[in-house]
């Protein structure tokens, strides 16, 4: 079983099947971003070409960044996904943390509740939402984002995180509460930092959606100074004219950050995977 | 200081009543050993007495004020664990001030009082180390460090030697109990090893399944046990039981101890089969095999040599002998 697992044959089929879906995964960003580069006339004279000098052109870049919001937009994404982020993880692990740790009536039941968001859709209440932002005057602003998002994210990372918070050892709280720490420093200095794994985990998995979701900016935030980049992106489509070096451009451009805050989190993030995996 | 009473304390889980009513004086100065086997209650009962779980019913007292609704950190109670709990972020020397540091002690008073437990336990070149570049035998030397820094009425161990190796353990529980003839404080210590609790303690509580089955000193148990279960349980190798009638007694069981055994191999009262010898050098054990009575052990003195298999006779002196009811209590 053990010699198994590590003879060539084995570890060399299953380096290709990995490879195989890395390329596959990775071929429509690979395409985006080389046309990206190329002048209009090459981008559809052969779409898979490399950027070569004579067909290299900055048009799409530039356009993007003429176009005066853009960075704006950019702003917009990055200060509704990192706050929804932040909202996300704080109140799902706090939530994590009393489901985990401490016994009272309906506890089961709460963690059930608190669960249930991972199988319906929020987009379902959409309309409830809208009306529900018109009411309290929110629309238009990118806190009216923030709460939906935070809305979105809670279930899944209360679901992982409690999970996790179950396995940190007890006695350690306990060691924590004879000393005099109140509920809260154990919370934050010694429960989070053993579960940080986790948290990165329950980042990416919320950030990604945020950072590419289209449908509620649409609805409730497309005013010109609230819009996120995804939304901001769709003034290059058009009806009738498409404008596709810029959206090419654009949405490199909109991979950038996905992927610093990914590399952040990632070495954490391949630990939270395989724990408990790997004793 | 340091006085601690329960008085008919009950715990339940939701409908499992894991502590069925527990009454039990703990003088100052006693070091009292919980022992018993595992999940029988007894780490439940001294997170009760720490207050990290809530009495069901009951009183804890210590000093004469009841403390049941306390804050664990209120109950000037210190406690060592099973799996050290150390805190991963700071260094050892913060780890043994922190309950000092919460309760707002000056910086130098705090100094002074972790190098003074560093002396006792020889932990001075580690104080700047964190728990992740100690042994777990260091480890275990500083959660102890920890606890005394406290000056604590009550020291609580909960199966502090259960995650070391042999050799360590016996080191430790000689510390143990160095520490305590020094600091001469009251110690509750929680084992289901009964060679740690026959060593350490000046008193013994037996608890079999959330009740206590008898409290005494070391060799009151081992001399005067109550009923089976503590006559099986206090002493290594365990009793031997034999059924009366057979003997041509009255009672229902008879213990007696492996060491008061004697084997005959052409005669003795009792016919069996060497089954299987153990030479430790010190001492020999013989298991001897016998159709009416199952394995009996024999502890002798000395080496001996004795062929498995061959056909044996077991003696016992009857002055030795414990008379047990149907229902497992002594008959005196
Ligand atoms: N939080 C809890 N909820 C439900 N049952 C528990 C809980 N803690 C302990 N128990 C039960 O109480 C019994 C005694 O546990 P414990 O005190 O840890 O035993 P011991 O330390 O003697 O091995 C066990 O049967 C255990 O399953
Ligand atoms: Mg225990």
């Amino acid at each position: 079983m053990h010699k198994a697992r590590h003879s060539p044959a084995r570890s060399i089929a299953a380096h290709a099947i990995l490879i195989a879906w890395t390329v596959i995964a990775l071929f429509p960003v690979f395409v985006i971003v080389i046309n990206s580069f190329k002048s209009r006339k090459a981008i559809f004279g052969d779409p898979l070409a490399l950027p070569l000098p004579e067909n290299f052109d900055l048009v799409g870049y530039t356009t993007v960044l003429a176009q005066g919001d853009f960075f704006q937009y950019f702003l917009n994404s990055l200060i509704v996904t990192v706050a929804s982020l932040f909202f996300v993880l704080l109140f799902g692990a706090m939530a994590a943390f009393a489901l985990s740790e401490y016994r009272f009536r309906g506890n089961t039941l709460m963690g059930l509740y608190l669960a249930l968001g991972i199988m319906i859709p929020i987009r379902l209440g959409t309309v409830a939402i809208l009306q529900l932002m018109v009411a309290s005057g929110l629309v238009n602003t990118r806190t009216a984002l923030v709460l939906v998002y935070t809305a979105q994210g809670l279930p899944l990372a209360v679901f992982i995180l409690s999970e996790f918070m179950r396995n940190v050892s007890h006695d350690l709280k306990n060691a924590g509460r004879i000393d005099g720490l109140s509920e809260y420093t154990i919370f934050f200095r010694l429960v989070l930092p053993l579960v940080r794994p986790a948290m990165a985990t329950v980042a990416v998995f919320t950030m990604i959606p945020i950072w590419n979701d289209l449908w509620f900016p649409l609805i409730l935030a497309p005013a010109e100074e609230v819009k996120t980049i995804t939304l901001g992106s769709q003034v290059f489509i058009g009806q009738f004219v498409t404008n596709w070096n810029a959206v090419l451009a654009a949405l490199s451009l909109a991979i950038v950050p996905v992927l610093v805050l990914y590399l952040i989190f990632s070495r954490q993030l391949i630990r939270g995977i395989t724990a408990g995996a790997v004793k | 200081m340091g006085a601690l009473t329960l008085s008919n304390v009950t715990k339940s889980f939701g409908k499992t009543d894991v502590i069925k009513g527990v009454s039990l004086e703990v003088s100052e100065g006693e070091f009292c050993v919980f022992v018993g086997p595992s999940g029988c209650g007894k780490s439940t009962l001294l997170r009760m007495i720490a207050g990290l779980e809530d009495v069901t019913s009951g009183d804890v007292i210590l000093d004469g004020a009841r403390i049941n609704d306390l804050a664990p950190a209120k109950r000037e109670i210190a406690m060592v664990f099973q799996t050290y709990a150390l805190y991963p972020h700071l260094t050892v020397r913060d780890n043994m001030g922190l309950a000092l540091k919460q309760a707002g002690v000056a910086r130098a008073e705090i100094i002074a009082a972790t190098d003074k437990a560093a002396a006792m336990l020889s932990l001075q070149p580690l104080m700047d180390r964190r728990p992740a570049e100690l042994s777990g035998g260091q480890r275990q030397r500083v959660a102890i460090g920890r606890a005394i820094v406290r000056r604590p009425k009550l020291f609580l161990f909960d199966e502090p030697l259960s995650n070391l190796d042999a050799a360590l353990r016996v080191a430790t529980r000689i510390e143990i109990a160095r520490l305590h003839r020094e600091l001469n404080a009251t110690t509750i210590y929680v084992t289901h090893d009964q060679v740690e609790a026959m060593t350490l303690a000046d008193k013994i509580v037996v608890l079999r399944a959330g009740l206590v089955e008898q409290v005494g000193r070391p060799m009151d148990l081992y001399n005067d046990p109550d009923n089976t279960f503590v006559a099986g349980f206090i002493g290594s190798p365990q009793m031997n039981f034999l059924k009366s009638g057979l003997l041509g007694l009255s009672s229902e069981t008879v213990g007696i101890r492996p060491e008061h055994l004697t084997l005959h191999p052409g005669g003795g009262q009792i016919r069996g089969r060497v089954n299987h010898v153990e030479r430790l050098g010190g001492e020999t054990l013989v298991y001897v095999t016998t159709v009416q009575h199952g394995m009996l052990t024999v502890r002798m003195f000395g080496e001996h040599n004795y062929d498995v298999d061959a056909d044996i006779g077991v003696d016992f002196d009857a002055a030795h002998l414990f008379h047990f009811d149907a229902a497992g209590k002594r008959l005196r």
